[in-house]
């Protein structure tokens, strides 16, 4: 008998507690999403667009927050707080209070008709006050759940809203409520607060000088929903800005203030809005003045070099700006900065202020009332050696910021990881909670004739701003088999898929397309529409208007309204031939490969062990551990000694029935597909055969070796790594100490940041002052990126005598070998050029990618990045997934991180995949070969060159195709002399019928 | 503003090819994609066709297209070694023989057809060859076949 309870609570609906969310909700858990908010969406709602691909947020974030709102394992909670929790790990019961919304959520259908005529106006936070919104509001037109709420600080009690309120959802008596709920585990994902400006930096002039802007505020400038419809304007005259300013580390990086560590994010954010505001209003000037460039991320870098050169950012660096004067004639800004060592004053029209993170301002209550310890800052205290996902309370996890200010990413990675964790505490209770989707019996439409509908999306004026969208719509509904056509702000929103059922069902539609942006991202969503309306999912098509249209084609309305018709012509002609498909149901095998048995394989197996999964870990050399094995001590955690957390590790993985480790193994061969994979695997030169239902690839990188300043020639140069293992063995003896960063990154050949460089360089820094204090360490530099709380060490080494010294790409340090190490590097605050004589020189080397990456990535069918890490499915929403579906990747093999961060990618590799394990049968895509037997002669071809095997002959020698091996590549189709095979959903007929609609206009 | 001021002037019409670039939905589509989250902007006259590979398409479809006004097509694939179904993408190069001869046939000339690589990260160099290609239709001028 077992009294857990198979439900979890999360606290906090950012892009975070989503994810969190629908990752337990589709692998077998009632989840309870309590949002302090009315409604859920977190800060990412706020966001324009998305570094470093420039994706609108909104866009990519919308599918998430419909899938969220819609799910049916997840209760939305919203308006909500936690009062308090008893009980422990597997049985919590916790109190939640309700604040009246003074709305009848079962009866309010969104329409909004109540806010058109509430006379009252009140400032809107979501638009950062730049904005009214009236009494009865929602915080955004894409708010999940879509429902009204009255603030009752502002309303007169006029009653217009009830009069007019068809619904009768409006309720001026409503109570709070309370209810208690009982969930196994908790994650807590509140998020972050915002720097207080106004009060803690006041020489900066917000909230006196108009158009000193945060960022957050620029941000909803940028967007198209913002106050100014994507324009940035100045405050003071509505003046189109024509030169701005950011200015880095407000609120971060300051000790004064009681912020000593660094958010993360501004630097990366401030290139964005530069970019972006250059892109809203042409010919804009951006400067940003920063001390360090904090672009550590994947790809973060290329971003940083294109803004420079591309898009011709001015870049002003090792400046912290003390103080902003305004002209209050003007209302022009005077920023004062050190410009070559000269202190130089400059004129803006506008200056963005990136404002830091701080802990959310419920953060001190919420500990209290759950009993979790915080750190010194506010954030979520995760004190344990490499379990950034655990607090201090069993049974209560963390997920994205509330544990250390981080980027979108990073945030929705751990909040994978944490569901991870928290359903391994109640892993016995998947499945007894949740309800099974249940769609309505599909419509018979064969032999209808076809009646399409067409959804054509504005984008807000991500299309509308540049195609005729009303033009377009009245185009379709010329077009044959068009039986309705209309347009909508955002398509994917929530309120737009009901609209969308109604549709189909109002005019009995058979066929659905929508034209707004890539089917890559949207099509699930929309098809998931269709088939709750009763309609086959596959009766629906996409015409991509923004990416092949608005985007592309930004300058040339008329031209970009006549493709987005061309685009609609052809889909329309396309859809008129779609037929209904069947899936085919797939058996799971509960398992998983694990490729590679560093700290992230490791991780990633006993996580699946935890979930009931068994796990199969290949590693290449003789024993677990991978680049850990070389690191023996951390300045985070409890236990610091990583030695001895390894021996437990490999331990606890070697005892665990679950996990079947093979070492000197290689992957000779991965056949299969999502839950039926075939490996074989070499053990040295012995062939093993496994079978496994998902493939996490946690390969990991290596340490480069330096080809330049005597690395190889001199013994006395070596590379960070190597010095800790030296500092390990307290081999070290050195007066003077030089360490140079960024060796074999950040130039020509890797142009990426390796991340942990800083970190590692600092740590080293602070053992050698630690093991003597005498000894003179200098480290050189291009920026040193400490990002979070790692800064705090940053700050502790200079204070422990630590000399950083600043170079560039012109100012390299020159190193010789004169009977001694001689190092010369130009000082800049002295202006010359200084030699050091070290007894160590030591190199921070990059991490690189495994060179064995191109042949797994080959094997597996998967990117590489162009720095020949593994591609994501999506850098920002997806990231620890490929496209193709059941395989994961985490680690390094992602790209270079810290443990704590491998940690979090592995587990929420395993969350992502128990949401395939967790299931007994999958549905496989209906988009597979077919063969007319009446027209097939048996000729084999398409038997011979089917390279998934999927293609046999049957008795009569007809072709026939096994289903779920079949891909759907159509290899088959192309290849077959008399055209018997066709792809269903791309069948020539269906082709034809679009090149055809390309080529002519009909009517 | 300059664009229109300087359509209002141009007497004669510049020649608008109209064009099709199939793209593969794994590699090039999703560059396609990223030309767009990028703002790359590349000539209007590309008009493109998602299939699942390059190696599903069968020849007779761009000698439809071409036949029937198409004034080019750019088939595009993922790179050799990135085909999400193992070689389709080798299998169109293959195919590609094949068209030249037929265009020949058909008297089309064989610049109106390409078969090129783009992979996922490629915005840029996808928007490079729209341009390149909408360039080297220009100078072709229309297609023989063009029914107007």
């Amino acid at each position: 008998m077992t009294d857990s309870v198979g439900a979890v609570m999360v606290v906090g609906g950012g892009i975070a507690g989503m994810q969190s969310s629908l990752d337990l909700a589709d692998s077998g858990y009632r989840v309870y999403l309590v949002d302090k908010s009315p409604s859920i969406g977190g800060a990412m709602a706020q966001l324009d667009k998305t570094f470093p691909t420039n994706d609108c947020a909104m866009c990519i974030m919308a599918p998430k927050l419909v899938e969220t709102g819609r799910h049916r394992n997840i209760d939305l909670i919203t308006n909500s707080t936690i009062d308090k929790i008893e009980g422990k790990a597997g049985n919590f019961k916790v109190t939640v209070s309700k604040k009246s919304r003074f709305i009848d959520e079962s009866k309010c259908t969104g329409c909004g008709i109540c806010t058109q005529k509430c006379p009252v106006e009140v400032v809107d936070e979501y638009n950062k006050g730049l904005k009214v919104r009236k009494a009865i509001f929602v915080k955004y037109p894409q708010a999940v759940p879509l429902i009204f709420s009255i603030d009752k600080d502002y309303c007169i009690g006029c009653g217009n809203c009830e009069r007019l309120c068809k619904a009768g959802a409006i309720v001026y008596s409503q109570e709070p409520e309370t209810k208690v709920l009982e969930v196994g585990s908790i994650i807590l994902s509140p998020g972050f607060d915002e720097f207080d400006l106004v009060q803690k930096r006041k020489e900066y002039g917000y909230g006196r000088f108009p158009n000193v802007v945060s960022s957050l505020e620029l941000e909803r400038m940028l967007s198209a929903t913002g106050p100014f419809g994507g324009l940035v304007l100045r405050p003071s005259d509505g003046e189109v800005v024509k030169k701005i300013a950011f200015v880095q580390c407000v609120g971060s990086r300051d000790r004064s203030i009681g912020n000593p560590y660094c958010s993360s994010v501004c630097c990366m954010f401030a290139i964005k809005e530069a970019v972006i505001a250059q892109e809203h209003n042409p010919g804009l000037e951006a400067t940003i003045f920063f001390m360090d460039m904090r672009a550590f991320g994947k790809e973060f870098d290329d971003y940083y070099v294109r803004a420079e050169k591309e898009h011709g950012i001015r870049f002003v660096k090792n400046n912290r700006i003390s103080s902003i004067a305004e002209d209050p004639i003007t209302n022009n800004l005077l920023v004062t900065f050190i410009d070559k060592g000269n202190l130089v004053s400059e004129v803006f029209d506008m200056v963005a202020l990136a404002v830091g993170m701080t802990a959310p301002k419920d953060a001190k209550d919420l500990s209290e009332k759950l009993g979790v310890q915080l750190n010194p800052y506010d954030f979520c205290s995760t004190d344990i050696l490499f379990s950034p996902l655990e607090t201090s309370k069993p049974g209560i996890f963390v997920g994205g910021a509330f544990g250390a200010p981080k980027d979108i990413p990073d945030s929705v990675s751990e909040a994978s990881g944490a569901a991870a964790k928290a359903s391994s505490v109640i892993a016995s209770e998947r499945g007894k909670l949740v309800t099974v989707k249940e769609y309505p019996p599909e419509k018979e439409v064969s032999g209808e004739e076809p009646r399409i509908g067409v959804f054509i999306c504005h984008c807000g004026i991500n299309i509308g701003g540049v195609v005729d969208v009303p033009g377009v719509v009245e185009y379709a509904k010329t077009l044959p088999n068009v039986a309705y056509a209309e347009n909508n702000l955002y398509t994917c929103s929530q309120d737009t898929q009901k609209k969308i059922r109604e549709k189909i069902e109002e005019n009995n539609l058979n066929r659905v397309i929508v034209a707004s942006c890539t089917p890559r991202t949207h099509q699930p969503l929309f098809q998931n529409t269709c088939a709750e309306a009763g309609l086959n999912p596959y009766l629906f098509e996409m015409a991509n208007i923004r990416d092949q249209c608005s985007w592309v084609h930004m300058h040339e309305p008329a031209k970009a309204t006549q493709k987005a018709k061309d685009l609609v012509r052809m889909v329309v002609a396309k859809a008129g031939l779609l037929e209904p498909l069947t899936r085919v149901p797939i058996e799971v095998k509960p398992s998983g490969l694990v490729i590679g048995g560093g700290l992230s394989g490791i991780t990633a197996a006993q996580e699946l062990s935890k979930q009931g999964f068994e796990a199969f870990i290949v590693e290449r050399e003789n024993e677990l551990g991978g680049l850990m094995k070389r690191v023996h001590y951390e300045m985070v955690g409890e236990k610091k000694d990583v030695q001895k957390k390894l021996k437990e590790l490999i331990k606890n993985v070697n005892s665990d029935k679950k996990i079947h480790v093979f070492t000197n193994s290689t992957v000779k061969d991965i056949s299969g597909y999502i839950g039926n994979f075939k490996t074989t695997i070499d053990q040295n030169g012995e062939e093993k055969e496994i079978e496994h239902g998902i493939v996490i690839v946690a390969t990991g990188g290596m340490e480069h070796k330096p080809k330049e300043y005597l690395y190889g020639e001199n013994d006395n140069v070596m590379t960070q790594l190597e010095f800790e293992g030296k500092l390990a063995k307290k081999k070290m003896d050195a007066d003077t100490v030089v360490m140079i960063q960024c060796v074999g990154c950040r130039n020509d050949e890797r142009p990426y940041c390796s991340r942990v460089c800083c970190t590692e360089a600092v740590k080293n820094a602070l053992k050698v002052k630690e093991m003597n204090p005498a000894t003179s360490v200098y480290v050189l530099f291009k920026d040193i990126r400490t990002y979070g709380f790692s800064e705090v060490f940053y700050e502790e080494a200079a204070k422990n005598g630590v000399k950083f010294i600043r170079y560039d790409d012109e100012t390299k340090p020159k190193v010789a070998d004169k009977k001694g190490l001689e190092v010369k590097i130009w000082e800049p605050f002295l202006g010359e050029e200084i030699t050091i004589k070290p007894d160590v020189l030591v190199l921070s080397a990059a991490t690189i990618p495994h060179p064995d990456n191109a042949d797994l990535a080959q094997m597996l069918k998967v990117p590489l990045s162009k720095h020949k890490f593994f591609l994501e499915a999506h850098m920002k929403l997806r990231p620890v997934e490929f496209a193709t579906e059941g395989i994961f990747l985490c680690g390094l093999a992602h790209s270079p991180k810290f443990f704590e961060e491998c940690v979090s990618q592995a587990s929420a590799a395993v969350s992502r995949a128990a949401t395939i394990l967790s299931k007994k049968t999958l549905e496989a895509e209906g988009m597979v070969s077919s063969i007319d037997e009446d027209i097939c002669s048996g000729c084999g071809t398409c038997v011979v060159i089917c390279p998934f095997n999927a293609i046999e002959k049957d008795e009569n020698g007809i072709a026939r195709v096994t289903e779920v091996l079949c891909k759907g590549c159509g290899t088959c189709a192309a290849s077959c002399p008399e055209k018997a095979a066709s792809i269903k959903q791309f069948t020539d007929e269906q082709l034809i019928a679009q090149v055809v609609a390309a080529v002519k206009e009909v009517n | 503003m300059e664009e229109g001021a300087a359509e209002g002037v141009t007497q004669e019409e510049e020649f608008e090819p109209l064009i099709l670039a199939i793209c593969c939905n794994w590699c090039s589509y999703t560059g396609a994609d990223l030309a767009g989250t990028s703002r790359l902007q590349y000539p209007h006259n590309i008009r493109i066709i998602r299939v699942m590979c390059s190696g599903m398409v069968h020849p007779n479809l761009v000698i439809d297209a071409l036949s029937k006004g198409a004034d080019g097509v750019l088939m595009c694939g993922c790179h050799p070694g990135d085909c999400h179904y193992l070689e389709g993408n080798l299998k169109a190069e293959k195919r590609a023989d094949a068209l030249f001869l037929m265009l020949e046939d058909l008297g089309i000339e064989p610049e109106r057809y390409r078969l090129e690589w783009v992979s996922a990260s490629e915005g840029q160099r996808f928007a490079e060859l729209m341009k390149d290609f909408t360039d080297t239709i220009k100078s072709l001028g229309p297609s023989p076949y063009k029914m107007y």
